[in-house]
């Protein structure tokens, strides 16, 4: 329990930091960038280090890296349907949009890994 | 060839309000512990995914909008086409950094095995730095990608 509660406090530091980053930088393309820091992933590697070892936290980076490629799909897809929902004057909500969404990194995430680790 | 300029307002951040940065934290936290679990019930393959999940995106994007919605309404102008506007603009940034998150993995995987731990993950976040600042400076200037996305039309 104990080790669950310093894993949250460290990731939620580590994650207000980046975006506080990305509050600050002009212009909004730019700080955009912060929006896909590697927060969750310093954080948790950080601890993972500490009690599971090098190993371990190698493997779980080779797993990012398909958890990245499924990122640049969901952004992709977000920025696209939020500029055609201006351009179509559809009345989609950026919320909507942004959470809605999440169901392709998911897909493509556990698609990759399958194909990946089956 | 004009330079795009990066600029630091520390001003910015007086406009965040308590329960954003709270927002945050909560989501950071959450989806920090999340992928420890799952790392620990069904292994660091399926649990390394979530180090690349979009976890404040979608409350950092409607922040975004939500900014602008604000900043309109005190002109008298309705702001939501813009709001919407500047939250994908947003996430075309995101998707830059997402590439320079994968760039942020393959460090930490390639070089991980055989060099100090904190020096792994400096490079790395300086890898992520460097890859997602490049694509955005290539995306910006005349000889970066618009200049393709001009032949192609």
């Amino acid at each position: 329990m104990k080790e669950m509660i310093f894993r949250f406090l460290v990731g939620g530091a580590v994650v207000c930091c980046f975006s506080a980053l990305g509050d600050i930088f002009k212009p909004k393309s730019f700080a955009g960038l912060l929006g896909a820091a590697p927060s969750v992933a310093l954080a948790t590697l950080s601890l993972t280090l500490f009690k599971d070892g090098k190993h371990y936290a190698q493997i779980e980076a080779r797993s990012m890296i398909l958890g990245g490629f499924a990122f640049f799909l969901y952004a992709w897809l977000v920025a696209w349907l939020l500029v055609r929902s201006v351009v179509i004057r559809r009345k989609f909500s950026v919320l909507a949009v942004a959470s809605t969404s999440l169901v392709l990194w998911f897909a493509a995430a556990l698609g990759f890994f399958y194909v990946a680790f089956r | 060839m004009k330079v795009p300029k990066v600029r630091i307002d520390v001003s910015a951040l007086r406009e965040i309000k308590w329960y954003e940065y709270a927002l945050r934290f909560l989501f950071g936290g959450a989806i920090t512990v999340g992928a420890g679990l799952i790392a620990k019930r069904w292994g660091p393959e399926l649990g390394g995914l979530f180090l690349a999940f979009p976890a404040i995106f979608p409350a950092s994007a409607t922040l975004v909008e939500k900014k602008e919605k604000e900043k309109k309404a005190k002109a008298g102008i309705d702001g939501t086409n813009r709001g919407r506007t500047l939250a994908g603009i947003d996430a075309a940034g995101a998707a830059l950094g997402s590439i320079g998150l994968i760039a942020f993995a393959l460090t930490v995987w390639i070089f991980l095995g055989d060099s100090p731990a904190w020096l792994v993950l400096f490079g790395a976040t300086f890898a992520w730095a460097l890859v997602g600042g490049v694509l955005w400076y290539l995306r910006k200037t005349k000889y970066g990608l618009r200049l393709l996305r001009a032949r192609n039309r």
